[in-house]
């Protein structure tokens, strides 16, 4: 990869839960740098802290203490009304399990964060038709997420997250409820958004293989930062034969 | 404009639970409407009275009566623009179920008095000519299917014997709060029979009721007449019409809080349903609003979409209760008017049913709300899947 300037900087970085009395250490001392245009994979096991890590850099959450700077702004900081209004302006959120609102058509759901932007009911309409265009349900607009497969609320998920064009996006677990093949499409719309329109996205996954998409992988134990593998260690299509994606029942 | 789509679609997305919501609600209003009509239709008869008329009656209790004697020193009293009497009769039609208000009275003064009973003119002359002619209420006119010319016979319970009356006319309340239940029929008519049958119960008058030229001058009239009859044999009280009919609710005050009482627990009932449906709806989206949260939108939005949700449900439930009020209030009001002669529901009652659900609707989604607002949108994510 080419050397570019982080858009994520995180320096010391600890954050703990408290459990009763007790104080469970989930980050340690994190480092990292993201530059912008990667698509990184955060690895490790059940408990690791790959969800809090990245729910800290999309700004749901707060560390104890640290440095995380994205895209130059020190997020730290930040109030929660402030905090709001930069993830809705600079991170867009994928879910293992979609996290669509039932009761919104494809449509509808695309366009939720667009409302909390300025622009009018033609340009949101436009915007969201081109999103769900990219994730190829043009022609599903107007279904619920009932009436649409996993693999067909997933992409809707990744419309609504690419909607409002934020520069980094956030996936956990994207493809852990998802058979083989809507797994792949759904890994391929990834490097799309990676190669074709600039995004960077961080990704937790516990499956390695899933992992090999990503041009960085690094990998979590018990709250530390612990390998970085570069891009020659995955590759599109490398391994996917073997991958653990559930199977379509039959 | 999206909240209010937003808000609608969620409010339906579990139909029975709405459903059975909005009906508990309905019903709640309705019985709070009905309530809140029983105990106004107990003071409807202080509401409906005039200040410019006073009750004079025997200060010992209502059941002693006064001189007619009276009446002309009454008259003399200044401030006094008009005396008419009467007696509570107590007659009973046919059976002693059939009960409505029977009064002797004397006829001319009656009407002066009271021209909130309207009479059509040829039914006001035929009345006050004929010495048996009586007039009823439009309501008992109707309950018992009498017409004008009608002999009708009441049997006499604290005036003994068959009474026969013709019924010379029908009257109607100038506005809906007049009692269209009574019966009135002449004084001289049950006097002069009383002459016949018991002499020592003749001119008597159970009451006197006085118009007077300036409503102002009540507490100075009322002086004036119960000291003209100070010390003597038949010592008197004069009040107000109000104060009069008040005494009356006042007898029964304890069934009238016990109504109020239970019209509000029934509003705490709603409460209780409504807060518990929306508890349930919101611990069931806390992951959809930490998605919500996740892509921006703040706890004010949340917080719209859940008390809107509550304040909707609410008001279809109190738009459909107080749509079941008026044939449910028409239907109860007709089978208690015997002892319920007046049954409307006010305006302010719609207002009341209005306000509580109103207020249901907001308490009920305060905790759920606080909740939703307030959850971390790690954990909230957390319950998805």
């Amino acid at each position: 990869m080419p050397e570019k300037a982080p858009i994520v900087e995180i320096r010391n970085l600890f954050k703990s839960y408290q459990r009763g009395s007790q104080t469970i250490p989930v980050l340690q001392d994190i480092d990292l740098d993201i530059a912008e245009g990667e698509f990184l994979a955060l690895m490790g096991p059940s408990g690791s802290g790959k969800t809090t890590l990245l729910n800290l850099i999309a700004g749901i959450d707060r560390a104890d203490s640290g440095i995380m700077r994205i895209g130059g702004i020190d997020i730290t900081p930040l109030s929660e009304t402030d905090l709001a209004k930069w993830r809705a302006a600079n991170v867009g959120f994928i879910f293992q399990f979609y996290n669509l609102i039932p009761v919104l058509t494809a449509y509808e759901n695309v366009e939720l964060p667009l409302l909390l932007t300025g622009l009018s009911k033609k340009e949101r309409r436009e915007h969201v038709e081109t999103a769900l265009r990219l994730v190829n349900l043009g022609d599903r607009m107007e279904h619920y997420p009932t009436q649409l497969s996993g693999g067909q609320q997933q992409r809707v998920a990744i419309a609504r997250a690419v909607v409002p064009d934020p520069s980094i996006i956030v996936a956990d677990e994207p493809t852990g409820d998802l058979d083989r093949v809507s797994a792949f499409e759904i890994l391929d719309l990834m490097e799309k958004l990676v190669h074709e329109f600039g995004k960077t996205i961080i990704m937790v996954t516990h499956d390695p293989r899933a992992a090999q998409e990503a041009h960085v992988v690094r990998n979590l134990e018990k709250g530390v930062l612990t390998e970085e593998r570069g891009p020659g260690s995955g590759g599109k299509g490398q391994g996917r034969e073997d991958f653990g994606f559930r199977t379509p029942a039959p | 404009m999206y909240t209010l789509k937003l808000i609608f679609k969620n409010a339906f997305r579990h139909k029975l639970r709405t459903c059975l919501t909005i009906l508990s609600v309905a019903v709640a209003i309705l019985s709070f409407g009905l309530l809140r009509t029983v105990v106004r239709a107990w003071y409807v008869g202080v509401e409906a009275s005039s200040a410019s008329r006073l009750v004079t009656r025997n200060s010992i209790s209502l059941v002693f009566p006064l001189p007619l004697s009276y009446r002309e020193k009454i008259r003399q009293v200044t401030g006094v623009k008009q005396v008419s009497h009467g007696n509570w009769f107590g007659g009973i039609y046919i059976d002693e179920k059939n009960f409505f208000p029977s009064f002797a009275m004397e006829p001319k003064t009656l009407l002066e008095l009271y021209p909130e009973y309207v009479l059509p003119p040829d039914q006001k002359a035929a009345f006050l000519r004929d010495r048996k002619a009586c007039v009823a209420g439009l309501k008992t006119a109707r309950k018992y299917g009498w017409k004008i010319g009608d002999t009708i016979t009441l049997k006499g319970t604290i005036f003994p014997g068959n009474w026969e009356f013709v019924l010379r006319g029908i009257y109607k309340g100038s506005n809906k709060n007049i009692d269209e239940t009574q019966f009135f029929f002449h004084w001289d008519y049950m006097n002069e029979t009383m002459k016949k049958i018991i002499p020592r119960r003749a001119d008597q008058v159970g009451f006197y009721m006085i118009e007077l030229k300036d409503p102002d001058t009540a507490a100075e009239v009322s002086l004036a007449i119960d000291g003209t009859f100070k010390n003597s044999l038949a010592e008197t009280l004069t009040e107000t019409e109000k104060a009069f009919q008040m005494s009356f609710v006042s007898m029964t005050e304890a069934i009238v809080v016990a109504i109020q009482l239970v019209s509000f627990v029934v509003i705490i009932i709603i409460f209780a349903v409504s807060a518990n449906t929306m508890a349930m709806t919101a611990r069931e989206r806390l992951g959809e609003y930490a998605v919500f949260k996740t892509l921006g939108f703040s706890g004010w939005h949340i917080g719209a979409m859940i008390f809107g949700e509550s304040i909707f449900i609410t008001m279809l439930g109190c738009a459909a209760g107080i749509i079941f009020t008026f044939p449910a209030a028409k239907a109860f009001g007709s089978a208690m008017s015997t002892f319920i002669p007046v049954f409307n529901i006010e305006t302010k009652t719609i207002y009341m049913d209005i306000a509580a659900a109103l207020i249901v609707g907001i308490a009920a989604a305060v905790f759920p709300a606080y909740r939703a607002i307030n959850i971390r949108i790690a954990d909230g994510l957390r319950r998805i899947g």
